[in-house]
């Protein structure tokens, strides 16, 4: 299976999501420039990391006009698989792939660190390597992922089990200190409503091997490649 | 074809939480000025451009807000003027 990286000016999470394929996975990868029209036969898609054209203006803003967001939206809507991590989660949301928008956390502050997530659906080409409600480490680093929508937006993202990731503390639990930028209802991760888009704001490709303080994204990965193989 | 600069002032929509404004209004609070009862920080983009006329200015800055400046998710904008620059240098130079 082929996986396209797309490579923004000031993407830094490329070469992690191309080592989680390739490296841990052993699958095939490489590189889209934005400038590209084509995604040369990728079968999955990843917006990586990073901060895509300085994250000027606001995060995704720009990105979301490169020459290559058009090949990727006509993939997403064939129903292609689409990954979008972090900068690439807004970059999506700019672009209309999945509803709402990433802001500036609540604290004001850049959180880097492990934390907990809740798999909240498992019916997913994205998460049905995970059981059910299972709690797993997955790092975040990000200045502005605080998930807003409006209330009918959120109430269906729901409805439709379309939150797959929300930040709980170590115990599963939900409380304020347990979402680390003030996303509303916790929400860390999302589907788009054909269900092949995934947005999240930890990185899964970051906790692929024990050695870096968590494997447990490698089943996101192995979701994918079972998804499409199915 | 006259030039126009356009101001425009992007601020985050009511109801959205603007932890840098409440950052800023803690500060101004700190600093001796308890009477300010809230601070939303927004953005102040200028853009100078070339059209047939001012409306036509305006039109095109709208747009040009609809599709990158605001993102209608999270900010509102307003067009807050359009001045024809030449108009302005001349006045510059009396």
């Amino acid at each position: 299976m082929k996986f396209g990286i797309v490579t923004f000016p000031g993407s830094n999470c490329d070469y992690d999501a191309y080592h989680a394929v390739v490296d841990q996975l052993g699958e095939q990868a490489f590189y889209l420039w934005h400038k590209d029209t084509d995604l040369q036969g990728a079968d999955v898609v990843i917006l990586p990391g990073g901060f895509s054209y300085g994250d000027y203006l606001r995060c995704g803003a720009i990105a979301r006009f490169s020459p290559i967001m058009e090949a990727v939206a006509a993939h997403a809507a064939r129903g292609g698989p689409v990954l979008a991590i972090c900068n690439g989660f807004q970059i999506a949301c700019e672009a209309g792939l999945l509803p709402g928008a990433l802001l500036r956390n609540a604290s004001l502050k850049y959180v880097c660190e492990q934390r907990h997530l809740r798999v909240e659906n498992v019916d997913s080409r994205f998460t049905s390597g995970y059981t059910a409600g299972q709690i797993v480490r997955i790092p975040i680093a990000h200045g502005e992922g605080r998930y807003v929508a409006d209330g009918a937006t959120l109430d269906r993202l729901e409805g439709d089990g379309r939150v797959v990731f929300r930040y709980v503390g170590a115990e599963g639990g939900s409380d304020e200190r347990a979402n680390p930028n003030g996303s509303l209802r916790d929400i860390a991760g999302i589907l788009n409503d054909k269900r092949n888009v995934l947005g999240m704001m930890p990185h899964p490709e970051r906790a692929v091997e024990p050695i870096v303080g968590s494997g447990d994204g490698l089943a996101l990965f192995e979701s994918i490649v079972g998804a499409v193989h199915a | 074809m006259p030039a126009y600069r356009i101001e425009i002032r992007v601020v985050p929509r009511r109801g959205i939480l603007d932890p840098q404004g409440k950052a800023v209004a803690d500060a101004l609070h700190s600093l001796g000025f308890p009477e300010v009862t809230d601070v939303r920080v927004g953005r102040h983009v200028v853009v100078e451009t070339r059209a047939a006329s001012a409306d036509e200015a305006q039109r095109r800055a709208a747009e040009m807000c609809e599709r990158l400046l605001a993102n209608p998710v999270t900010e509102d904008f307003e067009i807050e003027q359009v001045v024809e620059i030449a108009a302005v240098s001349a006045a510059a130079h009396g």
